[in-house]
C-alpha cells in the first residue's frame, strides 16, 4: 500500500520533475525520437534482431507504430505522454529521474535496463505508470505488425471470404 | 461474404457520418438515444417499433462486417474507447470498452449470462428495488435470449478454455458451457475485432437494422457533449461531430431536441454527460460506484499448443468462488479465460527485453486464466468514482483497497492450481515482481509472499458498471427501477451505469433484459398504448 507520504512525496517530486521538464520543453516530437530509438532496442532485445541491415529500418516502424498508437489516444493522454517524453528528454530531468548520465544515443543498454528497471519497480506510482506506459506503446507497435509474427508461432488471422 | 448493414444503408437507411458534415444540423425527435451499444440498441428497436421517431448518436464510427479484418492494429484505435488503452486515474486498472456502432456489444467476447439471482435479491434487499425480482426479470432475459440467438456453445471448447475445465475437474471445482449471443458462428476467435461473418448477433446485426428498417436515423461520429435543462426538463443536447480520426471535434455543432432523452453511454460515458450538463444531482450520487469486476490474470505455459487466438474466446466458466461466499462477504471471483492475440497478450505481459521475448516465443503454447472480482457488495467495496477532467473527459478514479488485494491473492492461487492441475509446467501471475513457478508447491509459497498492489499486480476490466445507479428513491439513486432520471422527468438511462452494484457476471445480457423491459415501458408512456404483457 503506498502510504499518505509516500503518495505526497511522489506528488511532490513528480510534479517538480514534470514542470522543470515543461519549462524546458525540448523541440516538438525531436526528444521523443531520441529517446524512443534509444528505448526500443533495449525494450525489444530477444525480439529485435541483434544485428543485420534490417535491426535499423524495424527501429524505424517501431517507432513509428508508437506514434501512431499515440495519436489514437485521448488529447488528455496524448498531454501526459507528451510530459513523461520531455522528463525523458531534457537532460536534467533524464539525470535526475531516469538516472541516465550521458545522453541518450550514447547511453549503454546496460544503464537503459537499469533505468527501466528502476521505473518498474519504483517506489512512486508516477514513475511505475511512465514504465508501464513505455512497455504498452512499444510492444504494442512491435506485436502489431504481422512481420513479428512468425517469431512466437502466431499464423496471423484466417481467411474469411 | 455479405454485409447485411451495408445491404440496409444501400436500400435508404438513415444513417448521417457527423465528420463529413461541414454546417450545422438540426434534429427534430420522439426520443434521442445517446449510444447505440447493449442499452441504447434495445432501446432503438423497442421505441421505433412502437412507432416513435428515434434519432441515435453515436460517437465512435459506423464498422460492419466487411471492415473487420480482425487486425489489433486496425481494431482496438477503430472500435475501442481510447484505442483500448482506457486507463483508470492511476493507471493501474485497464479497461476494454467498445466506441463504435454496436458499442462493446461489437467487440465483445459474446458471453451471455442472465443476472445472478443472488444478484437480483441482494439489489431488492439493500437497495429497495423490489420489482426486479428473479421471477419477473426471467420473462425479459428469455425474450432477449431469443432475440439474440443465445444459447450454450454446443461445439467442444478450444484448448484454452478446456484446460481451465479440466484443471477445474481435477480439483472437484465446478465448471459450466457458456452461453453466447452467435449464429452459425465460425468459431474463428476473433470476437473481440468485430464479427466478420455478422455470426455473434451484436446490436449491429440485430436491434439497430430493425430500428432503422423502421425509419429510425443512425447518426455515427457524434459526440453528446451536453444538455440544455430547462426546470426539470432536459430541452436539447447539444453534439460535437469529430473529425475522422474520432479524436478531435471537426466543429461542427448538432442540436438535438426530442420529447425524451434515452441515455446508453455506457458506465463512465453517461455519467461523465450528466456531470458536463451540470445535471440535478441533489445528493451527489452521479459518477459514484462505478463497478469494474477488477480482473486478475494468470499465464501458464503447456507442452502442446494452446492456441489460445483460435475458437470461441470463452465457453467455459466456473462461478464456484462466487458461489461459496456470502455476497456481501469476502469478495468472490469468477473463473473464465481471454482470447489472446499478439498485441493484448505482449501488453499485458510483465517484463521486457529477452525474459519477455521468451515468453512471446511460447505464445502458442500460452494458456491465461481470468479471475473476475465481484465489487460493490461488501461494505468496503464502493467502486470508484467519475470524475470531469479540465477538458470535460471522464476520468475514472478507483481505489484498490486490502478488501480487494485479500480477494486477488485468492484468486491468483486458485488460478495457479488449476493450471497445474491442467498440466501446465510453468505458471506466473501477471505480476512485475513475479518471475514464476515451476510447480503447484512453489506456486503456492511464493503467491503467500507477493506483494499485491496497483502497478505492481495487472488488474484490468472488461466491464464498467454503475455511476448512474437505480435505486427505490432520489437519497440513495440517480434513476428508479424504470431507468427514469429521479429529478429531470424526461431522461432515462438505459445501460450498465444503472446496477447499483457490480453483476458477477458478464454484463451484456443483464443490459439487454432491464432495457428490454425499461424501454417497453417507456415506449408505453410516450405512445399512451398499454404495457407489453409480460408487466
Amino acid at each position: 500500500m503506498t502510504t499518505r507520504r509516500e503518495f505526497l512525496k511522489t506528488g511532490l517530486a513528480g510534479g517538480l520533475l514534470l514542470n522543470v521538464a515543461a519549462c524546458a520543453r525540448p523541440s516538438e516530437n525531436g526528444g521523443r525520437t531520441v529517446v524512443l530509438s534509444a528505448l526500443i532496442p533495449v525494450m525489444l532485445a530477444g525480439a529485435l534482431p541483434a544485428e543485420g541491415a534490417e535491426r535499423p529500418e524495424l527501429i524505424v516502424r517501431t517507432l513509428d507504430g508508437v506514434e501512431r498508437a499515440i495519436g489514437g489516444l485521448a488529447p488528455a493522454t496524448q498531454k501526459e505522454i507528451g510530459e513523461l517524453f520531455d522528463l525523458l528528454a531534457f537532460p536534467l530531468t533524464r539525470m535526475l529521474a531516469a538516472g541516465i548520465w550521458s545522453p541518450w544515443p550514447e547511453a549503454t543498454p546496460a544503464a537503459i535496463g537499469n533505468f527501466l528497471e528502476s521505473w518498474r519497480h519504483s517506489r512512486f506510482d508516477l514513475l511505475k505508470s511512465g514504465y508501464a506506459a513505455l512497455h504498452d506503446l512499444i510492444f504494442g507497435a512491435w506485436y502489431a505488425r504481422p512481420d513479428t509474427w512468425a517469431a512466437i508461432g502466431y499464423p496471423g488471422p484466417p481467411k474469411v471470404e | 461474404m455479405r454485409d447485411p448493414f451495408r445491404e440496409g444503408l444501400a436500400a435508404g437507411w438513415k444513417h448521417v457520418d457527423a465528420s463529413q458534415l461541414a454546417v450545422d444540423l438540426p434534429i427534430e425527435a420522439d426520443v434521442v438515444i445517446v449510444g447505440s451499444g447493449a442499452g441504447g440498441g434495445v432501446s432503438a428497436e423497442l421505441l421505433a417499433s412502437a412507432g416513435l421517431k428515434v434519432v441515435i448518436v453515436e460517437e465512435g464510427p459506423l464498422r460492419t462486417s466487411s471492415d473487420f479484418n480482425m487486425r489489433e492494429a486496425e481494431a482496438y484505435p477503430d472500435l475501442y474507447q481510447e484505442s483500448a488503452a482506457r486507463k483508470t486515474a492511476d493507471k493501474a486498472i485497464n479497461i476494454l470498452q467498445g466506441r463504435c456502432v454496436g458499442g462493446s456489444t461489437t467487440v465483445n467476447w459474446t458471453s451471455s449470462f442472465r443476472t445472478p439471482p443472488r444478484t437480483l435479491q441482494w439489489w431488492q434487499s439493500a437497495w429497495g428495488l423490489k420489482r426486479l425480482g428473479v421471477d419477473a426479470m426471467a420473462p425479459w432475459f428469455a425474450a432477449m435470449e431469443q432475440r439474440l440467438h443465445v444459447g450454450l456453445w454446443p461445439i467442444p471448447p478450444n484448448e484454452n478454455n478446456a484446460a481451465l475445465a479440466r484443471g477445474a475437474a481435477q480439483l472437484g471445482i465446478p465448471v459450466a458451457v457458456i452461453p453466447r449471443n452467435v449464429k452459425m458462428c465460425w468459431n474463428l476467435g476473433y470476437c473481440g475485432m468485430g464479427c466478420p461473418t455478422n455470426a455473434k448477433q451484436s446490436m449491429l446485426v440485430t436491434t439497430l437494422p430493425a430500428a432503422l428498417t423502421k425509419g429510425a436515423t443512425l447518426i455515427s461520429r457524434l459526440r453528446a457533449e451536453r444538455f440544455e435543462f430547462s426546470s426539470n426538463k432536459a430541452v436539447s443536447l447539444t453534439g460535437m461531430a469529430m473529425k475522422p480520426d474520432g479524436i478531435h471535434p471537426n466543429g461542427v455543432k448538432v442540436t438535438l431536441r426530442a420529447r425524451h432523452f434515452v441515455l446508453a453511454g455506457g458506465a463512465i460515458n453517461s455519467p461523465a454527460l450528466l456531470l458536463r450538463s451540470k445535471a440535478a444531482d441533489p445528493h451527489g450520487l452521479l459518477g459514484k460506484r462505478t463497478f469494474l469486476h477488477p480482473t486478475l490474470i494468470s499465464s501458464g505455459l503447456f507442452d502442446k499448443p494452446v492456441r489460445a487466438y483460435a475458437g470461441a474466446p470463452q465457453s467455459v466458466y466456473s462461478d464456484h468462488f462466487l458461489d461459496n461466499v456470502a455476497v456481501d462477504g469476502p469478495l468472490g471471483f469468477k473463473l473464465e479465460v481471454p482470447p489472446l492475440h499478439p498485441v493484448l497478450f505482449s501488453t499485458t505481459l510483465q517484463g521486457w527485453g529477452e525474459a519477455h521475448a521468451r515468453l512471446m516465443r511460447e505464445f502458442a503454447n500460452s494458456q491465461t486464466i481470468l479471475a473476475l472480482v465481484r465489487d460493490g457488495f461488501h461494505p468496503d467495496s464502493r467502486g470508484g468514482q467519475v470524475r470531469l477532467r479540465d477538458d470535460g473527459s471522464p476520468l475514472l478514479n478507483y481505489p484498490l483497497n486490502e478488501t480487494y488485494w485479500e480477494a486477488a491473492r485468492r484468486a491468483l492461487l486458485t488460478m495457479a492450481e488449476i493450471q497445474f492441475a491442467a498440466g501446465a509446467h510453468w505458471v506466473t501471475p501477471v505480476h512485475e515482481s513475479a518471475t514464476g513457478y515451476n510447480s503447484w508447491a512453489e506456486a503456492r509459497r511464493g503467491l503467500a509472499e507477493l506483494p499485491l498492489a496497483p502497478l505492481r499486480c495487472r488488474v484490468v476490466s472488461a466491464h464498467v458498471m454503475g455511476g448512474c445507479a437505480m435505486a427505490d428513491t432520489p437519497q440513495r439513486g440517480v434513476v428508479d427501477d424504470e431507468g427514469r432520471h429521479f429529478q429531470i422527468e424526461n431522461l432515462s438511462v438505459h445501460d450498465g451505469s444503472v446496477f447499483p452494484t457490480s453483476i458477477g457476471a458478464n454484463p451484456q445480457l443483464s443490459i439487454y433484459g432491464l432495457v428490454a423491459r425499461n424501454a417497453s415501458l417507456l415506449a408505453a408512456a410516450l405512445t399512451g398504448k398499454a404495457k407489453p404483457a409480460i408487466l
